[in-house]
């Protein structure tokens, strides 16, 4: 008896409503960067589940594409962090509730 | 891949995944964040993805995680989430969960056992990166570089 796909697939969907709550409820800057994470990593947990569990896994199409998403997540977690540490230089918080200079 | 080990893997991934989305400290949010990392490449070696699961834990547990800490202790000011719990948000989250564990449910095509298959191994996957892939691979190291350089940008002390 193993996991089947569908067990993968729960799993995933439950990391990425748990990221999707991160996103939604909280106020602080940097826990919304870490629920987009979350979001992600479900996202490439998807991708090598569908390849091990395809009819044709000697082709590794779906480990190439998480490979490449983890590159793309890295680079949007240092320019997200580093715009949360410009926020703060400017307005001396990370509170997005109170970043509403914009709002009409 | 045996059930009790996804088992296992699974209580740990999702319960860290809570602990990050739900702990009022930064700190304890931001452990919790990389062992929810750490269960995400069991995973990945469960699957039979182990060089993803290695990729998985050099970035996110080595490097992001240590960025996200960094972060937090630069901006020291407010360590706390402040205000109380969004329930607009946790709706729309379940709502969400609802509707992909309904689609995932109905198809029966999903239950599915995975076929045995020969490792995957790193020369292989290097092989791939270097023919097939070749061009988003220098895509993405060109982006990385673009990245890299707009992050010290933007945290650069601003000229008066």
């Amino acid at each position: 008896m193993t996991p089947t796909l569908q067990l993968f697939l729960i799993v995933s969907a439950t990391l990425f409503s748990i990221g999707l709550l991160a996103v939604l409820s909280r106020r602080h800057a940097i826990f919304i960067l870490i629920g987009i994470e979350m979001m992600l990593a479900a996202a490439n947990l998807n991708f090598i589940a569908f390849w091990r569990f395809s009819p044709h896994p000697q082709s590794p199409t779906g480990v190439m594409v998480a490979i490449f998403s983890i590159a793309i997540a890295a680079a949007e977690a240092a320019v997200g962090l580093a715009l949360v540490i410009a926020v703060y230089r400017h307005y001396r918080t990370t509170n997005v509730d109170q970043l509403d200079q914009l709002k009409g | 891949m045996n059930n009790i080990a996804f088992v296992a893997v699974a209580i740990l991934t999702l319960a860290a995944a809570l602990a990050a989305a739900s702990l009022p400290k930064l700190i304890h949010a931001a452990l919790s964040f990389a062992m929810t990392f750490v269960g995400v490449a069991a995973f990945f070696f469960l699957l039979g993805a182990e060089f993803v699961g290695l990729v998985q834990v050099f970035v996110y547990v080595g490097a992001v995680a240590v960025l996200i800490v960094f972060t937090i202790l630069l901006t020291r000011r407010d360590v706390e989430d402040t205000g109380g719990p969004n329930w607009g948000g946790a709706i729309i989250a379940i709502a969400v969960f609802g509707g992909l564990l309904w689609a995932i449910l109905k198809a029966q095509t999903l239950a599915i056992a995975a076929l045995p298959i020969e490792p995957l191994t790193v020369k292989r996957v290097g092989d791939v990166l270097m023919t097939d892939y070749v061009w988003p691979l220098q895509c993405v190291g060109l982006l990385l570089t673009a990245a890299l350089i707009g992050a010290l940008i933007l945290v650069m002390e601003e000229k008066r």
